[in-house]
This record gives structure tokens, C-alpha cells and sequence, in this order.
């Protein structure tokens, strides 16, 4: 793997899968948790989040030269925070019922180390296109990451999906789900499963290079 | 231990040990607790039996496969995962549906136990992880009573306990406030020999306590259990509200009812005493005993719920790790006199 060049869809495809940022890095658990309660408040903050990794890793991208070393966090710090502004009112003009459902935590975006990671360990070295390839695969992988969640506990918690029932009347909903508490049980259940099919890749990747 | 016949073990240590091993032990907490089982069926009916009989197979059933999953030998054949099952069981609302019942189980031993290793590693109680999984999951039902020796509760079964898996419980019994919960909302407290007795509504097997402490008082004979836990909770109990009922008794309630209400009595004598979650040492097991006292007379004053000792020795539970490192036994040659 090491030997062979980096390919401009491998940059987009490792966040889906291989360095998916909250299911293998575990980054960003903060908002992965706290409002991941429904599909839908999970979708919007995923593709808020997508949205400032974007912008964010092609502005750094394209600065590289011209941030100085010794301050290089308070300008990444600057420049995420700008583009987060933006999608706060953005999406306070589009909805204000999502906007007060994901309440703080899309000022919050500012701190998710996703991102500041993203622009220091990726974009900060990378040329624009590289970047955003890069912080669109991250972002896509925490939306999906992200959406998993929110399923499941929309699903137990509320009995629905998008807001849409899913069961017939009479469903018992699992309060639990809905309650911060339930953001662990989900995250940990799709941590078990991706670290159960990792095992097992590793395991199928081992036996092949044995027999050939 | 007389020694006479005693057979020494030739090999690494221990040489001599007292011969309970785990199944022994919990052969005896199961005769313990058969007393409080057979009151739980006489006072609920049929209700009783179908809930800690689900309780306990999903518990062995779970157990049995997370064993297969991971390629191990089974481990029920100890007895240990029909404990837990008993005893998460004993903590449930009578009238609870039973496929609520069964989730819990599958909880407690999936994620109380197995996940932390199997026996002999599991930080907390299974059996009250379990039950506080469903507390936090389905609260309605959690804290839906129904009436004691009622007289159709040995022909008809009440329709909540029968709910179809993941639907609405619907309740069509008298539904009977706890006595805690009445001494919360309305400050009325039951009488002494109603509570002693268990003539009250309450979980299955938490209303007589007379039977408890019987139970308890045969496992502490027979050495298996430490007595300090159970006396330590119930002293530091009486003794906190022994103090507030002089500063107001028209507010606070009588010792008494304190320790015979609710599940202290079960969660004293055989919850809190788990081998596993509770302290080593016998100075560590007054201190973890005093954290649960203390904590179940804060959360049943002063906390939005009726009751607490679940969480109280659940929280215990989390301690005692940290109680087992501050307080340890003097070495032996070390320390005082030593030189």
C-alpha cells in the first residue's frame, strides 16, 4: 500500500471507510452524542460539519504559505470559525425550528478537532484540490457516521424515521435512546460492529498474503 | 475447618481452602433467596412466577450464547448467571411486560457481565444494571404497581405482562402506589408490621423484609456473605434519619420505614454484598456501606425519584475499586511495631 501513489479518490474514499473520523479516529464526539437524538438533527449537522471542512481545508489549503508556523492554530482557528458563523445563519435562515433543535452546537463546530485536525494534519500540507477531495470524504464519512446514529436512536427512541413513523401505533419508544445515555448505547453498537468487520478483514487480508 | 480430613492441595498455593467455589456459593444464595421467591408468587400470583422465571432463562439463555459467540466453554453451569437472573428479576415491577423483562436480562448479562469480562471482572451488579437500563428506558412501566394479594392473581394474569414485544403495556389492573412513593407525594408512611410483613405493593421480591434479612442472616451463617455491608447500610440509614426525623418529623419519616420500605432490604443483603463489585477488606466494606446509606437517604429526600438505592449501590459499585485502593490491610511486618 505504502508504495503505491495516493490516487485523488483514495483521498476522497478514506473517510468513508478506512479513516472514517468518528467511527475509527473517534473524533468530534461531541456533537456525534449530543445531537445525533434524530435522523434528521444528525443529517444537518453532519452536512454543516461537511460544509466547514470544506471550505476550511481548501481556505488553508490555499494560505499554506503564507500562515506563519508560530501561529498557525489562531489562524485556523479564524478561518473555521468564520466559515461556522455563516453556516449558523444560514441555517437559522433555512429553519429556526433545526436551529434551536442543534441549539449550541453549531457554534460548537469551531472546536470539533475533526476539523482543526483536518487543516493541520492534511490541508495545511496539501495542495486545494488534495483538500478538498480530502475534506469532502471526511465530511461525507462523519455525516454517514453521524446518520447511523441518529437512525438508531431515532428509530428505538421516538418510533419514527425523519420524523415519519415507522411503526404502528401502540410502539413502545425507549426513552433511554432519546436521552444523552442513548448516544453512547448507539455509538458503542456501531463501534462494536465496525471493529468486528475490521477484525475480520484483517484477519481475510492475513490469510492472502500467506497463500499467495 | 477442622483440619482432620482435610485435603491438601499438593501444587502452587492456595493449600488450604474453605471448599465453597462458586457454584457451592451460589447454591446458597439460591436457597437464600427461595423463601422471598415463594412470597413473591404468594403475594403477585402467577404474575410473579412468569416474571422471574423469564428473568432468569433470558439471563442463562444470554449467557450460554455470548459464550458461543466467543468460542469459550458455557459458564452457566455455575449457577452464577441464574443468580443474577433471580435477583434482577426480585427488582421488577410484578405487572411488567415480559418482553421488557427480557431485554433487561439480555442487558444485564450482555453488557453488566459479559463486556466486562464474565464473572469475576463486571464493575457493577448485573442484575441492577439491568434493571436500571430499564428504568431509564421504559419509565412508565417501571413505575406501575400493582395491587398485592389480589384475588384473581392466581387465575388471571394481568394484560400488561403479556404485551406484545415492543408494544405499549396496556394497564387494566388497580394500580397501588409504593409506599415510598405515597410517603414522597402524599406523606403518608405505612405501618411498621405491614412493611415487615411485605403486605405492601412494591417489586416482586422486595416487600417482605422479614424474609430477606432471613436469607440473609442463613448466608451470613454459612459464611458466604459479609455481614458488614448489610449492617453498615442499614446503620448509616437509621442514623441520618434518626437525626432529621428530631429536626422535623412532621417531614422526614421514621428509621423504620426507611429500612423496611422500598428495596433496601434487598439491595442491602443481596445486591450491595456482590462479591465482585463490593471492597476486599472488611474496614473498606463499612466505608462502601456508609456511601450507600448516605447516598439512598440523599436521593429518597432530596432527589426527584421515590427511590434510590439502586443507583446508590450501583454508584457504590463504581467506588469500590477506588475504596479498595486507599484502604488497605498492613502488610504484614511492615508498619506498626515494625521497626
Amino acid at each position: 500500500m505504502a508504495s503505491k501513489e495516493v490516487t485523488s479518490t483514495d483521498e476522497f474514499v478514506k473517510g468513508l471507510w478506512r479513516d472514517n473520523p468518528v467511527f475509527i479516529q473517534v473524533l468530534g464526539m461531541c456533537p456525534a452524542l449530543a445531537v445525533s437524538n434524530t435522523a434528521l438533527n444528525a443529517l444537518a449537522m453532519g452536512l454543516a460539519t461537511t460544509f466547514v471542512l470544506l471550505m476550511s481545508g481548501l481556505s488553508v489549503s490555499l494560505l499554506r504559505n503564507f500562515i506563519p508556523r508560530e501561529a498557525r492554530i489562531v489562524c485556523y482557528i479564524c478561518i473555521i470559525a468564520t466559515f461556522v458563523t455563516s453556516v449558523d445563519y444560514l441555517i437559522m435562515a433555512l429553519s429556526l425550528e433545526l436551529h434551536r433543535a442543534l441549539g449550541a452546537f453549531i457554534a460548537l463546530i469551531v472546536v470539533n478537532c475533526l476539523i482543526l485536525g483536518r487543516a493541520e494534519a492534511f490541508a495545511s500540507k496539501h495542495k486545494p484540490g488534495r483538500a478538498l477531495l480530502d475534506g469532502l470524504g471526511m465530511g461525507v464519512g462523519f455525516t454517514l457516521a453521524l446518520l447511523f446514529i441518529g437512525v438508531v436512536r431515532e428509530i428505538l427512541g421516538s418510533g419514527s424515521l425523519f420524523g415519519v413513523a415507522v411503526f404502528p401505533d401502540g410502539f413502545q419508544t425507549w426513552t433511554v435512546m432519546v436521552l444523552p445515555s442513548g448516544g453512547f448505547f448507539a455509538m458503542a453498537l456501531w463501534l462494536l460492529i465496525v471493529n468486528r468487520i475490521k477484525q475480520k478483514q484483517a484477519a481475510a487480508a492475513k490469510t492472502v498474503e500467506v497463500t499467495s | 475447618m477442622s483440619g482432620q480430613n482435610q485435603v491438601l492441595e499438593i501444587g502452587s498455593s492456595p493449600h488450604v481452602t474453605s471448599g465453597a467455589s462458586v457454584d457451592v456459593i451460589m447454591r446458597n444464595v439460591f436457597f437464600a433467596l427461595l423463601p422471598v421467591c415463594v412470597f413473591a408468587v404468594f403475594a403477585f400470583g402467577i404474575a410473579a412466577a412468569l416474571t422471574l422465571t423469564t428473568a432468569t432463562l433470558t439471563c442463562v439463555v444470554t449467557e450460554h450464547v455470548i459464550c458461543r459467540l466467543n468460542r469459550k466453554p458455557t459458564t452457566v453451569g455455575d449457577w452464577s448467571v441464574a443468580i443474577t437472573g433471580l435477583l434482577y428479576g426480585l427488582t421488577l415491577p410484578p405487572d411488567l411486560p415480559l418482553w421488557m423483562v427480557a431485554v433487561g436480562a439480555i442487558f444485564a448479562v450482555a453488557v453488566g457481565k459479559a463486556l466486562f469480562g464474565g464473572l469475576g471482572c463486571n464493575a457493577f451488579n448485573p442484575a441492577l444494571v439491568g434493571r436500571a437500563f430499564l428504568q431509564a428506558a421504559f419509565p412508565q412501566a417501571m413505575t406501575h404497581w400493582s395491587l398485592p394479594f389480589a384475588a384473581d392473581r392466581f387465575s388471571e394474569l394481568p394484560g400488561s405482562i403479556l404485551a406484545f414485544p415492543f408494544a405499549e403495556p396496556v394497564y387494566d389492573a388497580v394500580t397501588a402506589a409504593t409506599p415510598l412513593a405515597r410517603m414522597k407525594f402524599e406523606a403518608i408512611q405505612a405501618e411498621n408490621p405491614d412493611l415487615l410483613w411485605g403486605l405492601t405493593s412494591g417489586s416482586v421480591g422486595e416487600t417482605c423484609g422479614a424474609l430477606i434479612l432471613l436469607g440473609g442472616a442463613y448466608l451470613v451463617a454459612r459464611n458466604m456473605m459479609n455481614w458488614r455491608i448489610p449492617v453498615s447500610i442499614m446503620l448509616t440509614v437509621s442514623l441520618i434519619t434518626w437525626v432529621f426525623m428530631q429536626i422535623d418529623p412532621a417531614v422526614y419519616p421514621r428509621p423504620a420505614f426507611m429500612l423496611f420500605s422500598g428495596g433496601l432490604m434487598l439491595g442491602a443483603v443481596f445486591m450491595a454484598t456482590d462479591m465482585v463489585a463490593s471492597p476486599i477488606t472488611n474496614a473498606g466494606c463499612w466505608v462502601y456501606g456508609m456511601l450507600i446509606g448516605g447516598l439512598v437517604v440523599v436521593i429518597r429526600f432530596w432527589g426527584g425519584m421515590p427511590e434510590g438505592v439502586m443507583y446508590a449501590i450501583l454508584l457504590a459499585n463504581a467506588v469500590s475499586p477506588h475504596i479498595d485502593f486507599l484502604i488497605q490491610p498492613r502488610v504484614f511486618g511492615t508498619g506498626r511495631g515494625a521497626g
